[in-house]
């Protein structure tokens, strides 16, 4: 953290870049590694996608807890991205608030829902 | 040595508070530049379209009968829009996501390798969108039942 008291703090910016830059692509990692556990899954099944199939693979306990924090790993990807496109190309404070808050409250309504689905499987 | 020359070219034009209709149609975009924006115009499209995505996560899970429904939604229709509609919002997600992942794992590869000549991003992000491209052709191919 940076310092926030005495002769050496930091008087400007946030300093949150690092850690959103770097939770960017560890989210990014562990999206890319479950897409390819989902997709290995399938390809491992026999036969055509049957819904047994399918909803089976998020059936699993280890695989709902997973699917979970994935939804989490979204939420975070997605919000550090649309900050940064609504950063970039909105200069009107009012205006960038209002979208930064749209975005917010989009991201964590689609989060509750997908939670809801899975966790009523 | 650097020598002033009377006859130089013209110098090339420099972009500053670029217009976006006066100076991005003429304004050549390297191969590089054009895997950047893509990558996040297709960030955005799924951030849009996640409502659809959690749609289809909700019907094709749920139970036999939503997921008849789910299928029923591409071939059929759904809300009185035509299938095909459904499978092209569908094919957008599937560019997306391939672009969006494919321009990541090179960010990735580049972060980690420091590969940041000129040369490898301009092959690096031709690679990405020859693959990105070539993916999604195969997929829609597959998504229109031609195999």
């Amino acid at each position: 953290m940076a310092v926030n008291y005495g002769s050496k703090r930091v008087v400007v910016g946030a300093h949150y870049g690092l850690r959103d830059w770097l939770a960017q692509r560890v989210t990014a990692v562990l999206m890319a590694l479950f897409t390819f556990l989902v997709l290995g899954q399938l390809f491992v099944s026999k036969g055509p996608i049957s819904y047994y199939t399918w909803s089976g693979i998020f059936a699993a306990q280890w695989m709902k807890v997973l699917t979970f924090t994935m939804i989490l790993a979204l939420l975070y990807h997605v919000w550090v991205g649309m900050r940064d496109i609504w950063m970039d190309y909105v200069k009107p404070v009012g205006l960038r608030l209002s979208l930064q808050v749209f975005s917010l409250v989009w991201l964590v309504s689609c989060a509750g829902w997908a939670i809801q689905v899975l966790w009523r499987l | 040595m650097t020598e002033i020359d009377p006859h130089a070219p013209v110098k090339r034009p420099e972009f500053r508070n670029i217009n976006a209709f006066k100076d991005l149609p003429s304004y050549r975009l390297p191969s590089a530049g054009w895997v950047s924006i893509l990558h996040r115009i297709s960030g955005a499209v799924m951030f849009l379209l996640l409502p659809f995505v959690i749609w289809m996560f909700d019907t094709s899970v749920s139970s036999e009968i939503s997921f008849m429904k789910f299928k029923s939604a591409f071939n059929v229709g759904l809300l009185g829009v035509p299938g095909v509609i459904w499978k092209l919002l569908a094919l957008a997600l599937i560019w997306a996501y391939l672009h969006h992942l494919i321009a990541g794992l090179r960010h990735l590869w580049m972060d980690a390798r420091h590969a940041v000549s000129k040369e490898f991003g301009r092959s690096s992000a031709l690679v990405t969108l020859t693959l990105g491209s070539v993916l999604t052709l195969v997929l829609a191919l597959k998504l229109f039942g031609l195999y």
